[in-house]
């Protein structure tokens, strides 16, 4: 059913919704961007509607609730491991299509591939999703090539519209909460955009193969292997286990996973010296391979969103739409037996 | 409430054989199903995990091997027999012996590459009339660095082995070589139905698979076991991956036709 809310209505609901769980929006943290006097749009809690950032793309993805940065897995003392406690309250994610479609991406490597895995079901399992139409598209979006500007599978929708807010719910638990703050009911499409400015065209018959292609070299010489890419991404998921001990008590420590970056040195390190890909443009081959090819195989959907957040943060102005582009020239390249 | 993979078991270690300096074997309390080529994660609290595979199974309990290259390890050094030291596993599909049985059977092994690889040996020299030949090629780096001493003698008289080092000193009664170096001298009766176990580190895995598909050996027949970086053991933290492939889920052990395929 849709709602039309004024903003003290919606503002009701958030309210009423903050008993149960943690709301996470995009929200505008001035002064946070890479450049001076630039702000940054990352993902926070929010309590009113008004601190939620409806006109710009967030910088990074909504990931971080459900895989934080780091994340304590276990305490230990003495001999005892104990669990990290689960937040006693569940979350609601505003998030857009594509990164709606990015949770799923997420699910099928925690949920489905080998054991399911305990931390992140047990926040999933208690997450609503409220999506965040798109009136337009913003710089370096491609979601439409990747199929991800569409998406039904939300439990709220809410956009800006007017003076007020449009939200169609689809969770049947909280009708009764919306039809009393709102001003009226009405039919409710969350908005979507139908093309974006930049377009992406993964070839038919993509295979590893292009591997052997030249088009990678390039990227020896431009990438850093900062990994911002990886780390603004709503479906790079990888980490790393990092114990510590306290120094006032070395009996006593934690277990944690941190995010990790298949681009930053160490990420392939095995104990006695070995370690694989070490040339960026051998990371580079790998992550996009990873977004637009080989996840595919496995999981049936293309890994990529096509949210394009890696080409709004890279430094080095490598932009990975463009890059997907040049997968058809490399194929060719590669079956021509031109390669080295 | 759903279980936590994550969490590490106690197990308490019985014995431990010490084969060269930095390489021990810790024998483990463990009850329950393994096969060889199969991981655990040693998990150390406040120092980190580290995947060992698995080089013995027996009543009650698994051997590991371990070498001692790391924050991990080195703290697992510190343990003496008696003490108690974390698990999580076993991970991974370990070698099926069904698939050398009633064949001729090669096995190359590179230093602790003989460890995961282990488990084979010990199964058809309990075994030896489930193959119709079999050859042990092991090589090391140094006589000093050779592990399993005990378990050679006791081989070459269900075998053939081939105990080889890089380099040793003048004097020295070891047979100097290169694995790859005695592959193209094996008595075979027909190389193109024979099968191969290769497990080392990748250059040695890379040439050896080379020379026995030169010897006539089909990619078909041959495996190898993989070695990566793995913080989870269970398909979540992503070093292990390789194209489409999870070393930790897929492997560590492929057939060399999917092995091919796996550019890093």
């Amino acid at each position: 059913m849709g709602y039309l809310f004024t903003q003290d209505g919606i503002n009701a609901v958030l309210e009423r919704w903050a008993d149960d769980y943690l709301i996470y929006a995009p929200v505008r943290m001035a002064g946070g961007g890479a450049f001076s006097d630039t702000d940054s749009i990352r993902y926070g809690q929010v309590r009113r509607v008004e601190e939620i950032v409806f006109d710009q793309k967030s910088n990074y993805s909504f990931k971080e609730i459900l895989l934080p940065l780091s994340q304590t897995l276990f305490f230990f003392t003495e001999d005892e491991v104990k669990e990290a406690e689960a937040s006693p309250k569940g979350a609601i994610i505003l998030l857009r299509s594509c990164d709606l479609h990015g949770v799923k991406r997420l699910d099928e490597i925690y949920l489905k591939n080998g054991f399911e895995d305990f931390f992140y079901q047990r926040l999933r399992s208690n997450v609503k999703f409220v999506l965040l139409g798109c009136q337009k598209a913003f710089d370096n979006c491609f979601c439409v090539d990747m199929q991800t500007n569409t998406i039904d599978s939300y439990d709220a929708s809410l956009e800006q519209s007017g003076d007020g807010y449009v939200l169609d719910n689809r969770c049947a638990g909280w009708e009764p909460l919306l039809a009393e703050h709102s001003l009226k009911q009405l039919d409710v499409r969350p908005s979507h955009v139908t093309e974006t400015r930049v377009r992406v065209e993964i070839p038919d018959g993509l295979s590893i193969e292009v591997a052997k292609s030249k088009i990678w070299d390039e990227y020896d010489g431009r990438c850093i292997n900062c990994g911002r890419c990886n780390f603004v991404c709503p479906t790079c998921t990888c980490f790393t286990m990092q114990d510590i001990f306290y120094t006032d008590n070395g009996k006593v420590g934690e277990r944690r996973r941190v995010a990790a970056s298949c681009m930053v040195d160490g990420y392939t390190d095995v104990a006695g010296g070995g370690s694989y890909r070490k040339k960026n443009g051998e990371r580079m081959r790998f992550r996009v391979l990873h977004k637009v090819y080989d996840f595919k195989e496995r999981f049936g959907c293309h890994m990529c969103v096509g949210c394009g957040r890696c080409d709004d943060i890279c430094p080095e102005y490598i932009s990975f739409s463009h890059c997907v582009n040049k997968l058809g020239g490399a194929l060719k390249e590669v079956k021509n037996g031109a390669a080295k | 409430m759903l279980q936590n993979e994550y969490r590490p078991f106690l197990t308490e270690i019985k014995e431990i054989v010490k084969h060269t300096d930095i390489e021990y074997t810790f024998r483990v309390t463990y009850e329950g199903a393994v096969k060889p080529g199969q991981f655990f994660e040693v998990s150390i609290p406040k120092y980190g995990e580290a995947p060992i595979s698995v080089c013995g199974i027996n009543d009650g309990t698994v051997d590991l091997t371990i070498r001692r290259v790391g924050k991990v390890t080195n703290e697992i050094f510190q343990h003496r027999a008696g003490d108690r030291l974390f698990l999580r596993g076993p991970y991974g599909n370990g070698f099926e012996v069904e698939n050398y049985k009633n064949k001729e059977l090669v096995i190359v092994a590179g230093g602790t590459g003989l460890s995961p690889v282990r488990g084979v040996v010990e199964y058809f020299a309990e075994h030896p009339r489930e193959v119709k030949g079999m050859t042990l090629i092991a090589g090391f780096k140094t006589p000093r660095d050779i592990l399993f001493q005990a378990d050679f003698a006791r081989w070459r008289e269900k075998m053939q082995v081939i105990l080889t080092v890089d380099q040793a000193e003048e004097g020295s009664t070891h047979q100097v070589g290169l694995v790859t170096e005695y592959i193209p001298r094996l008595a075979l009766n027909n190389a193109g139905k024979a099968v191969a176990v290769v497990v080392g580190p990748p250059a040695m895995m890379r040439f050896t698979t080379l020379a026995l598909l030169k010897a006539g050996f089909r990619e078909e027949n041959i495996w190898i076991s993989q070695e990566r970086k793995m913080c989870c053991g269970i398909g979540k933290c992503g070093h292990c991956k390789v194209n489409d492939t999870y070393v930790c889920l897929d492997g560590p052990v492929f057939n060399f036709t999917k092995n091919r395929t796996l550019i890093d």
